[in-house]
């Protein structure tokens, strides 16, 4: 339910720059979601489907790229992948890790004629 | 829908008011630019850079409105759970015992009703309600306005008691001091699990209805591992709000941590 909330910030962050430019539409935009931040892709699509009508992202393209998941074990310093919140230290078997990587939810950049 | 924010229109846009105001309807502010369209002829592609967080508007304001917790000496709470875990009643609870002791002002947030406002106006502290019409959380803005309605003291604590959602609330940082997530015995002790992201983000854990652990298959030790596994910082409060078994302990927590 909340990535409507997130699709209707992407397109308030990209019409603060494209108002900036003078720019009226947007070709492209580029926007990085971790895999551990929360937010459901396929459902982003969606919602950013509904979110951009009538608006300068109408008729962009839009990149979704997915940002992979690391922790580092705070027991033996350990960097590993992950793919969700916990996960076990491959190395020494402890939960206790910190995520170092994954978390991303940001709008990259955009093209703009 | 509004194309700005998303909002569902009148009926279902935000609204924040106090036990017995008529209900207003307090509509985002939606930022308008103004400014004039020139021509100009862009023949070629131009990339702009943005780099920037989704959530920084939010994030930003959920920043200013802890700058403001802090000049003012207030310990504040996002309080967290599903639907039904016994938020309500814990304040309602917290407030007749210690509401002498500690001043307490209370945020309550929910899709419809006034409902719980009105329990926590009954149970004597000042409250506000945020309804969020569709919406399934709260956000700083909410926060913000409402803390502006409740006018409160220096040296207080404010608990934020956020819409009943395992899932949603957990992204969205309110300013908060601390945050509370609450699980009761008949939830099934792999909530944590099942739920890690709101586990993940919160500070303490109280385990409710305790009471109840005679008629349940819930190991309290097994939820506690669980979530360990999620956040290896989380503490614990097991508690019955409805007996009072445990709840000295919630009360020392909050007293505590107020005065840190």
């Amino acid at each position: 339910m909340h990535e409507l909330s997130i699709a209707t910030n992407i397109v308030e962050i990209v019409k603060e720059y494209t108002d900036k430019e003078k720019a009226s539409s947007v070709n492209e935009i580029t926007i990085e979601v971790g895999i551990v931040s929360g937010i459901v892709v396929h459902a982003l699509e969606f919602a950013l489907e509904e979110a951009v009508k009538d608006t300068v992202l109408q008729n962009a393209k839009i990149n979704i790229l997915e940002i992979s998941g690391k922790a580092k074990c705070n027991k033996c310093s350990h960097i590993f992948e992950i793919n969700e919140i916990y996960t076990q230290c491959p190395k020494c078997l402890d939960f206790n890790s910190d995520i170092i990587q994954g978390k991303e939810l940001k709008v990259k950049s955009i093209i703009i004629e | 829908m509004c194309n700005t924010c998303g909002c569902e229109g009148k009926d279902n846009s935000i609204r924040i008011n106090k036990p017995g105001e008529e209900s207003n309807n307090t509509q985002h502010e939606h930022e308008h630019y103004h400014h004039d369209h020139h021509d100009h002829s862009h023949s070629h592609k131009t990339e702009i850079k943005i780099e920037q967080d989704i959530l920084q508007k939010n994030n930003l304001l959920a920043e200013r409105n802890r700058g403001y917790f802090e000049a003012k000496n207030i310990f504040a709470l996002n309080l967290v759970s599903s639907p039904g875990s016994g938020k309500t009643s814990l304040l309602e609870r917290t407030i007749k015992d210690i509401g002498k002791e500690l001043k307490l002002y209370i945020i309550e947030g929910d899709q419809q009703t006034m409902n719980d406002a009105n329990r926590i106006n009954k149970a004597g502290a000042p409250v506000v309600q945020i309804n969020t019409g569709n919406g399934c959380h709260l956000d700083s803005e909410m926060i913000q306005q409402g803390v502006k309605k409740l006018e409160i003291e220096d040296n207080s604590v404010l608990v934020i008691e956020n819409v009943g959602n395992l899932v949603c609330p957990s992204m969205f940082d309110l300013g908060e001091s601390k945050r509370v997530v609450i699980i009761s015995v008949t939830e099934g002790e792999d909530k944590p699990l099942k739920y890690p992201n709101m586990f993940h983000s919160s500070d303490i854990c109280i385990i409710n209805k305790t009471d109840l652990l005679p008629y349940v298959d819930f190991d309290v030790e097994k939820c506690k591992e669980y979530a360990l596994k999620v956040n290896h910082h989380l503490e614990f409060i097991e508690i019955s709000v409805k007996t009072g078994e445990g709840i000295d302990k919630w009360y020392s927590w909050l007293k505590n941590h107020k005065a840190i």
